[in-house]
């Protein structure tokens, strides 16, 4: 009481000593947080530089007629009249389209089989494993792969759907790995309930566990569309490149990344700018596709 | 009829639930012409107190009866040789410690058990004279006679309240007849009608945990089971929601066997007919509520029901 009241200048300010924050560790910590920081900030630098210089160069490349006429391949006389990059915008989407209505169904029933029937037997592991290992492939090994299958193989030529093919091989490992995991989240009491009910086990899978599971599906299914719409090493040698646009994915295919290599190679100041004109382009239709891919997973109930 | 039972309802000055409940139960067989009254939809008309036990095409309830149960999770013996009878129309209550294989045994009826990697299940489980683990039996329809309650409140989440009643028939292809009016008896028979019936497209998740777990008893009665499953039902829940789910219970045997696993000795006590105790996998005894909590037959069940283990 009072021996509390007359001990402030002598053994409180010891007890406070007790509970106070040593010099040494202050330095320890601010030490810990600038590295961090630093850290940031250093893995910022080059992002933020891409985005400048991408808009720099990219915005003044872009009009109207830059997106309507296809490249007219007049690289001479100092670009006066090159054109646009209509043909490879839509050469991207038909090809991107058909590769994932190859991927997208067959990655989805994969994931199925993992969860529901799989499991943990042997054959279940021996996929995911294989899985893991395409995950981990070259893109360009799938390009090589359609290649001399399905150009040297058949003794024919370059179509847009070759394309298509080596992009959905690439695409395959991402979305049944994001379709399992999703498919894992899905709660165990949800199936029971529903087979408790006497609800066979496709219906289960169908009327449950898939819409429970169908915003995050989306999701990863997007980030894979993105993916395989940036490749160009896959379409290189199998969709190749064109000019003119090109509805018929049974011919060559003109595609954004493949016209950003070629024009980015040009001597002519024109064709770069043309080049990060494109670049820019598939960057806001990834960008699009990624953003709608948040906005679903936000309305996901999982996750 | 709503004049009828509104008059009662004021006449009945007896506070005691139970004896309201007697009366709610005297009402509805006393006037089982009132199925009719069911199918009008809307809030205005007040139904029969309880639309249980009144519906002529009600199929009977079922006894199950456990021969030699055993059950397994891979090499482990969860389940040792069970021998015990649920009688039709009867609540039965398991009581034992946790992991004494209370779960396993209830979910071996409605062949449950088999859907955890590496489970199986020896022995015989007979719905009246049918053995479930028959080679010949689809184990489909055991689930569709016998229905199952979980611990935590499950409601599918992508559905609204409405669809996860709708959802049992749906999911086992029986679209026939007026889905709304069954939707309707099954809300009404879990005691949950007055409380949705102004909001059925709302989703099921957005209930309180209590009217959650009610809404999963309407999903499993409104596939028209024989005999319902209740593992621990209440656990989750608050004494209020407790409450409604044991005088549901109550009011369910009529048309139902029910077969509740519990942890909470009072809770066996209030609902169950006859209650059984478990320990380690092995049935201790079984007998009327009342005896086993006042003068047990084995020293093991008098020690766990006085609290001395467990």
């Amino acid at each position: 009481m009072s021996a509390h009241g007359s001990s402030v200048d002598g053994s409180e300010l010891g007890q406070l000593a007790r509970f106070a924050v040593s010099p040494a560790r202050r330095r320890k910590d601010r030490i810990a947080r600038g590295s961090i920081l630093a850290g940031t900030v250093i893995a910022l630098i080059p992002l933020v530089l891409i985005v400048y210089y991408l808009l720099r160069k990219g915005l003044g490349a872009w009009s109207t007629s830059f997106f309507t006429t296809d490249p007219t391949g007049n690289t001479f006389f100092g670009g006066s009249n090159i054109g646009g990059i209509k043909s490879a915008i839509l050469g991207t989407i038909e090809i991107v389209a058909l590769a994932s209505a190859i991927a997208v169904p067959i990655g989805i029933g994969v994931a199925i089989w993992l969860v529901e029937y799989g499991k943990g037997s042997w054959f279940a592991q021996t996929v995911r494993f294989f899985v893991d290992v395409l995950t981990g492939v070259p893109s360009i090994v799938f390009g090589l792969f359609v290649y001399i299958v399905l150009v040297v193989g058949t003794g024919s030529t370059y179509a847009g759907y070759k394309g298509s093919i080596a992009l959905s091989l690439l695409m395959l490992p991402v979305v049944i790995r994001s379709a399992e995991v999703i498919l894992l989240l899905v709660p165990a009491a949800l199936r029971e309930s529903a087979l408790a009910l006497g609800a066979p086990r496709w219906r289960v899978i169908f009327n449950i566990v898939l819409p429970t599971a169908l915003p995050g599906m989306i999701t990863g299914v997007l980030l894979a569309v993105a993916r395989a719409a940036g490749e160009t090493a896959p379409l290189l040698f199998t969709a190749a490149a064109t000019l003119k646009t090109n509805f018929n994915l049974g011919g060559f295919m003109n595609s954004l990344p493949v016209q950003i290599y070629k024009d980015v190679t040009s001597p002519t100041t024109a064709v770069v700018n043309r080049a990060w004109g494109a670049a820019l382009t598939l960057v806001v239709m990834i960008l699009l596709l990624n953003l709608i891919a948040r906005l679903i997973a936000r309305r996901s109930r999982l996750a | 009829m709503t004049p009828d039972g509104r008059t009662q309802e004021v006449a009945d000055v007896d506070p005691d639930s139970s004896s309201e409940l007697a009366r709610q139960r005297q009402d509805s067989s006393a006037q089982p012409s009132e199925q009719g009254p069911l199918r009008i939809t809307g809030t205005a008309t007040i139904p029969p107190p309880a639309a249980i036990g009144t519906d002529p095409q009600a199929k009977p309830a079922l006894s199950v009866r456990l021969e030699q149960l055993r059950a397994f999770y891979g090499s482990a013996e969860q389940v040792k040789g069970i021998d015990l009878e649920f009688r039709a129309n009867e609540v039965t209550a398991i009581i034992g410690p946790s992991g004494c294989g209370k779960s396993t045994m209830v979910r071996c009826i409605n062949r449950m058990h088999e859907e955890i990697p590496g489970a199986r299940a020896e022995g015989r489980v007979l719905l009246e004279d049918l053995d479930v683990y028959d080679p010949s039996v689809d184990v489909v329809a055991v689930r569709r006679a016998v229905g199952m309650v979980f611990q935590k409140p499950n409601p599918f989440p992508t559905m609204s309240i409405f669809d996860n009643v709708a959802a049992g028939l749906r999911l086992s292809s029986r679209r026939g007849g007026d889905m709304r009016a069954k939707v309707e008896a099954a809300l009404r028979s879990a005691g949950l009608w007055d409380e949705v019936a102004d909001r059925l497209d709302q989703p099921g998740a957005g209930l309180s945990g209590g009217q959650q777990q009610r809404l999963c008893i309407a999903r499993s009665l409104a596939v028209d089971p024989e005999v319902i499953l209740m593992d621990e039902p209440c656990s989750a829940l608050d004494p209020i929601a407790t409450l409604k789910i044991e005088e549901l219970i109550d009011q369910l045997k009529q048309r139902v066997t029910i077969v509740i696993v519990t942890h909470n000795m009072q809770q066996a006590a209030r609902v169950a007919d006859r209650t059984a105790f478990m320990l380690g996998g092995e049935l201790v005894e079984i007998g009327p509520t009342q005896e086993i909590f006042t003068k047990p037959n084995d020293s093991r069940t008098e020690d766990y029901v006085t609290g001395k283990f467990g």
